[in-house]
């Protein structure tokens, strides 16, 4: 295998540029794989674990570096030319956008405020290990957060949302995929109507699904407003989940609240369902996975999946209509390869009751946990969680790998049906369907089943993306939900 | 609790991944989109504390009163004096040079080669070799220029009985000085120290510096900063391009050194020697600049840059919080364009006490000014002039004394914070000359260079360890 590698000192691109530009050179024949990463210490040891130690020596963070592996090295060379030219055709958008027409881009949250002093909001995705700095820049120069960054230490988002609460602003985050602020979608968003439904979410996906629901039932969001994975943790006790909540129940425009995490520790549950409660607004509180509905004060009602919380909060019920399921015959196990970790969850959640013991990198019970398919028993895998996706675009926007291993398991004899999730919206992929379908198409034996997230505004098209799916074969539920209880049908459940 | 971010049309400032304001702005919502990268040079520790710095309110209070105290400067040439005379703290035998301190033997050629020069000078020495021995032996005291309110162009070689601009600051009380400035050609700032070399500095010092002397008696001091001002709209920036206030000079000293009593003979050497050399006002020019930044020194919690200067093998930047430290990183060899017959190969890293000027906000943050001269340091005009608008995002404010009229007659940006500078990672330039990295065979070049990253790191690192006054809390 050989290796070239291209070095662009000073040159700095946002993660999301370099995944994209992975993803493009890895397309290219002849490239087994391709990294693009800003040569940061740990980026460096992840390239040096696949033996990439070359140009390495001297690179720094500020540096861009591209690393191809395949078996010929003038086609790895081309390869390279053209990334450097596609590193030449620049940043994404040249100047500021609806602001301002000041003439150079502002290179600081200082700098920036100072053209654009009515500025709310700093929407933070640089990588990790600076952007609790960004942070705190940020609440220093009077601005809430939205952090989209992750691997943001533990402390660092303690010391962050107490600084946050002596200044009365609000950090989003870290790891908070997703928000819409009155209108207006931060981060990997979609496209939702307005509306009088607020949402509070510690999950991204889980806040994608349950607003794009939402807009799926006619009805709208006011403000979707993004915690970070761990604010529900005993650690951060949930400072932006409190606060959140407090700034819903004063807000004109929020008629009812919906609530959505991962089952939060028992304490801070406690007192998050209280403030819900607080607000004096009718509350729908979804924690997908909770093995029983907790306690809950009057006002608020518990829903088991986002779908439920869709329908409670708007009182659009799901459709009771079933579908009509196939057969996969002598062939009874469930494999589920998703990119959003809370559809791996909240399917988990759904499909056990009906099949029993289901094996997956983020598993409802430790118990259960393997770190990929290895046969034989029902599996679903999160294949956005860090340790599958090292060195590697995200699977919402290169669905290579995903599609590895789709057809990996499709290949394998007992498999009766394979779970997908789909998303869209901003920073997804550009058109799903088109790599999804041909593959999907191919299938003989096992079922496909799968749910798009995202609407019609979205980029990609919500409609589109469902249709070219269904013409490749793929049984397409309005959601994630309805889509592991179809999968597990066919697994061999009594479809009770 | 505000909840503003509910109640108010969002306006985002994006950091990252571009898509999410194209987004932002595809819905309506205002956004700016930040140009970053990795804050203070890519160092996560340095970069939590410049992010503690920013919008300080006690750090701005006090970028306020640096700033004022610099804009309130008024300098004025008021005479000439021998340095063992003028200079505070000056040993009868100390030799100063440009930039932070550096030791006989790790000096650059050019300024070996000065320092050898100015031991013959001093007489302390018949030869070159024993000079050398002298040096080798311990028997010169080395100490920066600035430690001594002085400033010198290149190797900034002074010696104790060379004459000293005098520059005072009217509105403070302090005063800033420089050396005489000998020309191009082979000189001692750039290491040459044959005979000629000597006996020209004899000359500037038993008859130049009299006619000035008594030439300034006569007349009383000069105000620099109109000057300057007046140069600049001369096609002047006041670092490299000097032709308009070496002519302004000339113009203000003939008619009292006409008058001053002094030997017309020597009055006539003096003049033709100021006016073959359209760099001679540049020593005044540092020594005006070194003037107004002095008065800003010393202000507890001041992130402004009060002074930048090279010494062949570091270069230097101070702080005003931080007095007299030196925040030092290696100096960098300038890309520039050099003269024919030469290249990078030959050029001594970047040296001098000159970006002095670019610390006040002139040299290349005022290059806008300067149209003539960009193409010499390798630039365009457009060039030039984007250059002093991108300097206005690392300082603290603007000039008003210094206006550029290609700008509109906007003021020259000044003040430089080091808070900006490691947050934005935009570099201060500077306009500099090129020395031959061999003693003696003088400038071989001309270029723009940057101040290194690793200097402004460091300052934002001692400002964050700097205590505050006491009855403060953090803030």
């Amino acid at each position: 295998m050989a290796v070239e590698t291209l070095l662009r000192r000073g040159l700095y691109r946002d993660s999301v540029t370099l995944m994209r530009l992975a993803a493009a050179l890895e397309a290219r024949p002849g490239v087994a794989r391709a990294s693009a990463v800003m040569a940061t210490p740990a980026n460096l040891r992840m390239l040096a674990e696949h033996g990439v130690a070359a140009a390495g020596t001297e690179a720094g963070a500020n540096d861009l570096l591209i690393a191809l592996e395949g078996e010929d090295g003038d086609v790895l060379a081309d390869a390279l030319d053209e990334a450097a030219a596609l590193l030449e055709g620049g940043d994404a958008p040249a100047a500021p956008v609806g602001g301002a027409a000041a003439a150079p881009r502002p290179r600081s949250l200082a700098e920036a405020r100072d053209g654009l002093p009515e500025a709310t909001l700093a929407l933070i995705s640089c990588p990790g290990e600076y952007a609790a700095a960004e942070a705190m820049k940020a609440l220093r120069l009077g601005l809430d957060a939205m952090i989209f960054s992750d691997n943001v230490a533990l402390e660092d988002e303690v010391a962050l949302k107490r600084e946050a609460e002596e200044r009365g602003r609000l950090v989003m985050g870290p790891d908070c995929g997703t928000a819409i602020v009155s209108g207006v979608p931060l981060g990997f968003a979609n496209r939702v109507r307005r509306g009088a439904i607020g949402v509070v979410g510690a999950s991204g996906t889980g806040l994608q699904q349950v607003t794009c629901l939402i807009d799926r039932r006619g009805a709208g969001i006011s403000h979707a407003i993004g915690t970070g994975g761990r604010d529900l943790s005993r650690e951060v006790g949930g400072a932006t989940t409190l606060r959140a909540l407090a700034m819903l129940a004063v807000d004109g425009s929020t008629g009812t609240v919906v609530l959505v995490s991962k089952p939060p520790d028992g304490d801070v549950m406690r007192r998050v369902l209280d403030a819900a409660a607080a607000t004096g607004k009718p509350v729908v509180a979804c924690f997908p996975g909770a093995a029983s509905p907790p306690a809950l004060p009057a006002g608020v009602r518990f829903a088991a999946t986002l779908d439920e919380a869709a329908a409670l909060a708007t009182g659009v019920p799901i459709p009771s209509a079933g579908i009509d399921v196939p057969r996969a015959t002598g062939r009874d196990r469930l494999v589920g390869l998703f990119s959003g970790g809370t559809f791996c969850y909240e399917a988990q959640a759904v499909a056990a009751p009906r099949l029993g013991r289901i094996l997956s990198n983020a598993p409802l019970d430790p118990g259960d946990a393997v770190d990929g398919d290895t046969g034989g028993a029902h599996v679903m895998l999160d294949l956005g969680d860090d340790a599958l996706t090292r060195g590697r675009p995200h699977p919402m926007i290169d669905y290579g790998p995903r599609l590895e291993r789709i057809r990996a398991a499709a290949a394998a004899p007992d498999t009766a049906a394979i779970l997908i999730d789909v998303v869209l919206g901003t920073g997804a992929h550009d058109d799903p369907a088109s790599v999804l379908a041909p593959v999907v198409g191919e299938f003989d034996g096992p079922v496909a089943v799968g749910s798009v997230c995202g609407t019609e505004a979205d980029p990609q098209c919500l409609s589109r993306q469902e249709g070219a799916l269904r013409e490749a074969g793929m049984i397409v539920a309005e959601s994630n939900a309805r889509a592991a209880r179809i999968a597990a049908e066919i697994a061999g459940g009594d479809g009770s | 609790m505000s909840g503003d971010i509910l109640k108010r049309d969002p306006a985002v400032l994006n950091l990252g991944v571009g898509t999410f304001a194209e987004a932002i702005g595809a819905a309506g919502g205002t956004v700016v989109d930040v140009d970053w990268r990795p804050p203070a040079g890519g160092s996560r520790g340095a970069g939590m504390e410049l992010a503690a710095l920013v919008n300080h309110p006690r750090i701005e209070a006090a970028n306020r009163e640096a700033f004022a105290r610099f804009l309130a400067a008024e300098p004025m040439a008021s005479g000439i004096g021998s340095a063992i005379d003028v200079l505070p703290g000056m040993g009868s035998r100390t030799i100063l040079h440009a930039g932070p301190p550096v030791a006989w033997e790790d000096m650059c050629g050019p300024m070996r080669g000065a320092v050898l020069g100015a031991i013959l000078f001093e007489g302390w020495a018949e030869d070159l070799d024993r000079a050398r021995s002298l040096a080798d032996s311990g028997g010169i005291d080395f100490d920066p220029c600035h430690r001594h309110r002085a400033v010198g162009p290149m190797s900034g070689v002074v010696s104790p009985s060379m004459p000293m601009w005098i520059v005072e600051n009217a509105a403070a009380g302090n005063a800033a000085f420089s050396s005489l400035n000998e020309g191009l050609g082979k000189v001692l700032r750039f290491g040459a120290n044959g005979p000629e070399v000597i006996e020209r500095l004899r000359w500037m010092r038993d008859e130049l510096a009299d006619v000035l002397a008594r030439t300034l008696d006569g007349l009383g001091p000069i105000e620099l900063k109109p000057l300057i001002a007046q140069a600049l709209h001369m096609g002047d920036e006041a670092h490299n391009r000097n032709a308009a206030a070496t002519s302004l000079l000339i113009k203000r000293l003939v008619p009292p050194a006409l008058r001053s009593g002094a030997d017309p003979d020597s009055i006539a050497r003096a003049f033709a020697f100021m006016a073959g050399n359209d760099h001679f006002f540049i020593n005044l020019s540092m020594a005006a600049c070194k003037a107004m930044l002095d008065a800003a020194r010393g202000v507890p919690g001041s992130s402004m840059v009060t002074a930048m200067a090279r010494n062949g093998v570091e270069f230097g930047v101070q702080m005003s919080a931080t007095g007299d430290r030196w925040f030092t990183a290696p100096a960098p060899v300038v890309d520039g364009l050099y003269f024919s017959g030469f290249g990078r190969e030959d050029a001594a890293r970047d040296i001098g006490d000159s970006a002095i000027t670019e610390t006040a906000g002139l040299g290349g943050f005022a290059m806008a000014a300067a149209p003539a001269i960009v193409r010499f340091v390798g630039g365009s005009a457009s060039e030039a002039i984007a250059a002093s608008r991108e300097m206005r995002r690392i300082t603290i404010g603007e000039n008003p004394a210094f206006t550029l009229p290609i700008l509109d007659f906007s003021a020259a940006p000044a003040g430089i914070d080091v808070r900006k500078v490691a947050d934005g990672g935009l570099l201060p330039i500077v306009n500099t000359g090129i020395a031959h990295r061999e003693a003696g065979i003088g400038q071989i070049g001309a270029g723009i260079t940057a101040a290194p990253m690793d200097c402004f790191v460091q300052a934002v690192r001692a400002l964050h360890r700097a205590p505050a006054p006491k009855g403060e809390g953090p803030a």
